[in-house]
């Protein structure tokens, strides 16, 4: 599998111990197994490489630390009568600015990296390519997630279906409460707020079956916050919004207050067409916000003495 | 009449709830039973209930924090084994029970197991270390300790009346609104979380103006053990930051009580406001916890060294340094809900900032033990257990503090793995190292030994197998709070995370049977000098367990370590100083004050969260006229008679002569 992505930079570039260890690791903690340490696309290539680089400074100075630790308390062991017993010694200046300055230099190094980290991988920043980014609109809702294609005039729920290889622009917010929208392997997760419209600019470089989730509790319902993401080649990606053109039902405001209620584990479907207002309205909120649980164990009103729970 | 309070309200359908429940008011029942037949309660009343002694209230504290800790890990057992067996199945928990037991989880290890063990050694341990009779207001540290005991047991009265908060440890709105969350589960977790705040902002001011005000001669700032230092960085930050919890709280009750709209969604809500506010409190609590923590480790690298603290100064600095910053960080809790570029930089780089007044620490505390002569006894192993497990949870912490990074792993495994990391390896190994340390001063007994080993070698171990796998399905994509996978690869991990649980079980286990066998053998095991690990700072001059005056006469502290300084000075002049002239002692009357208002704490936070109004009311007025009653009282103080001072303080020279005379003889130091 691809399990060196992240690593093959560090070969280029001469680092082949550093990679060796790295991939080592990477391969202990999964990451030839689907996770974030295998990306698929750009984002996730460079976040992840960011975490391994972190990773590997760091441990240039934990493996000596824990180290140091140990030996230190080995070697100054009451029984060991060969290590000299200072008892009054408790000052260095020479250490203390060794120990001010180990910690003060790492940061430093790692201050830099959140620096360019945080500005190159912004996920509002579009993604520099010549294939046309496609524009997803993205509504978590109670329990599932819409996926709005405005330029195809579609929709789908539970899957998200990508053209290999080039940039998508997903605006996301929600319905109801927070959901983060997450695609492990694709990079950087974004909040999905009601109210709100986040952006994440995302990309996957080749065809393949991902899947997604939610990684923020959103109620009951949560743990089935998964969706399927498809990525398909460019021409196959044409073809499918094509043929979702010519099925499935429509999704004007009843449907979409219809599919806001509250339901559980929903098989993935699409909308053969869209209402072209109905993202703006639902985030800002022209559309009320989806309701909660059912009226019946809702207390009537504030203070009201209405039964159950 | 009674609100929203019915018969509905108990679980009679869910018999996991049900049957605890009962087991429970059992226990609870038998326990009562026994203390009135065996005639304990004047006692009880006495000497721990009414009393205002800061020892007592200090044990009293981590009493309850133990007690809460067991409950809390208890959630955690059911936690694990759900995630293990709900892997594409149902597993035996259904989501709106889950839901409860990983928020139950969350609040009662923060609020009601980890705070109280903190400030019960904050009570416990600093007027003795500041070498001072008592904390600055005796009787207001009785009130907080029966506001924080009122909370735990509102937690868990949830259990058998209605539910407990399904929205996680923090209640992020909109979830926790009214609209979704139409329950009475978040308002138990408020109002318990607010009483019990209430307890600890005032806990707070009191160690505040001990550590202040209240030193003996001579002790100066700059002589204060590490310990006394951690506790004024983390009263400091208690009072910085707990007013905002209490406002942060208030704001989202008056959403759902009266559909306000600080939080909502429409009307102009704002529920990002909400996890701003609550994390500007949330992010100092951890330190609020570590600091305290960071002390104890302090205290233990130096004793058992047998050597000063190194770097003293370094380490004030740098308890002063993340006490400032820890203020800074907030923000990285939510790097992942679209602020720009800049405001990331700037919280990324304040967060691993922190890391630099931790590695001081850390070097600090290996250099301590340079030159010195390690004792590798329980409390040692804990620290350096703490050494290996909090640099490698400080080093993910950092990991996770760098925005790119945390797009990856933020609310994953990998994070749950992370703070536990440090929770754990940081604040609970010091707690129990604290146990093991301060137990005689507090008994005059020492712990045993042996199983005291094994319990750290599989907490340690344990720890370790739990955790690993988590921050693996992490960096598997595997989020946090998942009621059931779907994810066949996951198994193993899950399973071997299991595994550690149960090595877990073990350790607690090993940790109740140290006590049990500890007491059975309490002559063996007695602490007659007073002074059990040849230690350093004040609290090791009283005798053990230390009268409730402390001091007999107040000490004059001319020396960094004012207790090794005495000590070696008798014994080069092998005697102790002159017999001083006694005088009388005033302490504090003890008052049930402080319990008569926790009980109509609980009245008005139990009919607050079912709409009781009437009975909230007067809950509030009678909780106000114990308060008048009190400041109206006539006797202030009580008289400790010279004789009996002269008496206690005899005893103590007795043995501290027979002690000097032994250390005297294996010879004085180089």
């Amino acid at each position: 599998m691809r399990c060196d992505v992240a690593m093959r930079g560090w070969l280029r570039r001469g680092w082949r111990w550093p990679a060796r260890l790295g991939l080592l690791t990477a391969t202990m903690l999964g990451g030839c197994s689907g996770g974030v340490l295998d990306p698929v696309g750009p984002v996730g290539a460079a976040d992840s490489k960011i975490m391994m680089d972190a990773f590997l400074i760091m441990m240039a100075i934990v493996v000596p630390t824990i180290l140091l630790a140990f030996w230190m308390a080995w070697r100054y062991r009451a029984s060991n009568t060969k290590a000299d017993y200072r008892p009054y010694w408790s000052y260095s200046g020479r250490i203390e600015a060794l120990v001010w300055s180990i910690p003060i230099l790492t940061i430093t190094f790692l201050g830099g990296l959140i620096w360019t980290g945080s500005y190159q991988l912004d996920p509002f920043r579009p993604l520099p390519s010549k294939t046309p980014t496609v524009e997803v609109q993205v509504v978590s809702l109670d329990w599932k997630w819409l996926f709005i294609y405005p330029k195809q005039g579609v929709a789908t729920v539970n899957q998200l279906v990508v053209p290999a290889g080039a940039p998508i622009h997903f605006s996301i917010t929600s319905a109801s409460v927070f959901n983060v929208f997450f695609v492990p392997r694709l990079g950087s997760m974004v909040y999905a707020m009601p109210g709100m419209v986040s952006q994440v600019y995302l990309q996957a470089d080749r065809p393949g079956e991902l899947s997604g989730l939610s990684s923020q509790l959103s109620g009951d319902g949560f743990s089935d916050m998964r969706f399927q993401v498809k990525s398909v080649a460019p021409s196959d990606f044409s073809a499918w919004a094509q043929s979702a053109k010519a099925s499935g039902p429509a999704l004007d405001r009843a449907a979409y207050v219809d599919l806001s209620r509250q339901s559980l584990n929903v098989k993935p479907f699409s909308y053969r067409s869209v209402d072209p207002m109905l993202f703006n309205d639902i985030a800002s909120q022209a559309i009320a916000p989806a309701a909660g649980p059912a009226p019946a164990i809702r207390p009537t009103s504030a203070g009201a003495t209405a039964g159950g729970r | 009449m009674f609100g929203k309070l019915n018969w509905s309200a108990i679980p009679f359908d869910q018999p996991i709830p049900l049957i605890t429940s009962l087991v429970l008011v059992v226990i609870i029942l038998g326990a009562l039973a026994l203390v009135t037949v065996k005639g304990w309660w004047p006692y009880l009343w006495r000497e721990w209930i009414t009393s205002v002694d800061h020892k007592r209230i200090g044990v009293m504290y981590i009493l309850l924090g133990v007690v809460m800790l067991i409950r809390g890990f208890a959630d955690a057992i059911m936690m694990r084994s759900q995630q293990a067996l709900a892997i594409n199945a149902p597993g035996y928990l259904p989501p709106e029970h889950y839901n409860q037991i990983f928020s139950a989880h969350g609040t009662i290890m923060i609020f009601f197991a980890a705070m109280p063990l903190v400030i019960g050694f904050m009570n416990f341990v600093t007027p003795l270390q500041l070498g001072v009779r008592d904390v600055a207001f005796p009787t207001l540290n009785s009130v907080s300790f029966w506001l924080t005991a009122t909370g735990a047991l509102l937690v868990n009265v949830s259990l058998f009346v209605g539910e407990f908060s399904r929205v996680g440890w923090l209640p992020y709105p909109p979830l926790s609104e009214a609209a979704y969350s139409p329950g009475v589960g978040v308002d138990y977790y408020l109002w318990a979380v607010q009483i019990s705040g209430i307890g600890t902002l005032m806990t707070g001011i009191n160690f505040v103006t001990t550590v202040l005000k209240m030193r003996c001669p001579g002790m100066t700032y700059f002589r204060m053990p590490m310990f006394c230092w951690t506790t004024l960085a983390a009263s400091l930050l208690i009072v910085a930051v707990f007013p905002i919890l209490t406002a942060t709280l208030a704001m989202l009750s008056l959403d759902r009580f009266f559909g306000w709209h600080y939080f909502t969604n429409t009307a102009g809500g704002n529920p990002m406001m909400f996890v701003n506010l609550i994390w500007a409190w949330g992010h100092p609590e951890v330190y609020i916890l570590v600091l305290p923590a960071f002390g104890i480790f302090s205290e233990v690298f130096s004793t058992f060294s047998g050597k000063p603290l190194f770097g003293y100064r370094s380490m004030v600095a740098a308890t002063l340094f993340i006490c400032i910053v820890a203020m800074m960080t907030w923000l990285h809790h939510f790097f992942t809900m679209g602020a720009g570029p800049a405001v990331n930089t700037a919280f990324g780089i304040s967060t691993s900032i922190i890391a630099v007044g931790t590695g001081v620490k850390i070097y600090n505390w290996i250099f301590t033990m340079y030159g010195g002569r390690v004792r590798f006894s329980v409390p040692m192993l804990w620290s350096l257990g703490f050494i290996f497990t909090f640099v490698i949870g400080g080093m993910t912490g950092v990991l996770l503090a760098i925005p790119p990074a945390d797009f990856l792993v933020h609310n994953s495994m990998f994070l749950v793995a992370h703070f536990h990391n440090v929770i754990v390896g940081g604040v609970v190994f010091a707690l129990f190292a604290g146990l093991d340390y301060w137990f005689p001063k507090a008994f005059g007994f020492r712990l045993h030994e042996g199983w005291g080993r094994a319990s750290f070698w599989f907490a340690f171990f344990g720890f370790w197998i739990t955790f690993t796998p988590l921050y693996i399905l992490g960096l598997q994509g595997m989020t946090r709070r998942l009621q059931h996978i779907s994810v066949e690869q996951w198994r193993p991990l899950l399973d071997v995370s299991l595994v550690g649980v149960g090595v877990l079980i073990v350790g607690a286990a090993c940790q109740v049977t140290m006590l049990v066998v500890s007491i059975l053998k309490r002559d063996e095991l007695r602490d007659v000098t007073g002074d059990p690990w040849d230690g350093r700072s004040l609290e090791w001059a009283t005798p053990s367990p230390a009268p409730f005056f402390n001091y007999a006469v107040m000490p004059n502290v001319e020396g960094e370590e004012a207790y090794w300084d005495i000590k070696q000075r008798a014994i080069e002049t092998q005697q102790l100083t002159p017999e001083p002239s006694y005088e009388p002692i005033e302490m504090p009357v003890n008052s049930p004050v402080g319990f008569y208002t926790a009980v109509f704490a609980t009245i008005t936070g139990f009919s607050l969260i079912w709409q009781i109004w009437w009975l909230a009311a007067l809950g509030l007025i009678a909780a106000f006229a114990g308060f008048v009653v009190f400041a109206w009282r006539d006797v202030h103080e009580l008289h400790v008679p010279v004789e009996e001072v002269a008496r206690v303080d005899r005893a103590r020279r007795a043995a501290r002569a027979a002690l000097i005379e032994r250390l005297a003889s294996q010879g004085a130091l180089p």
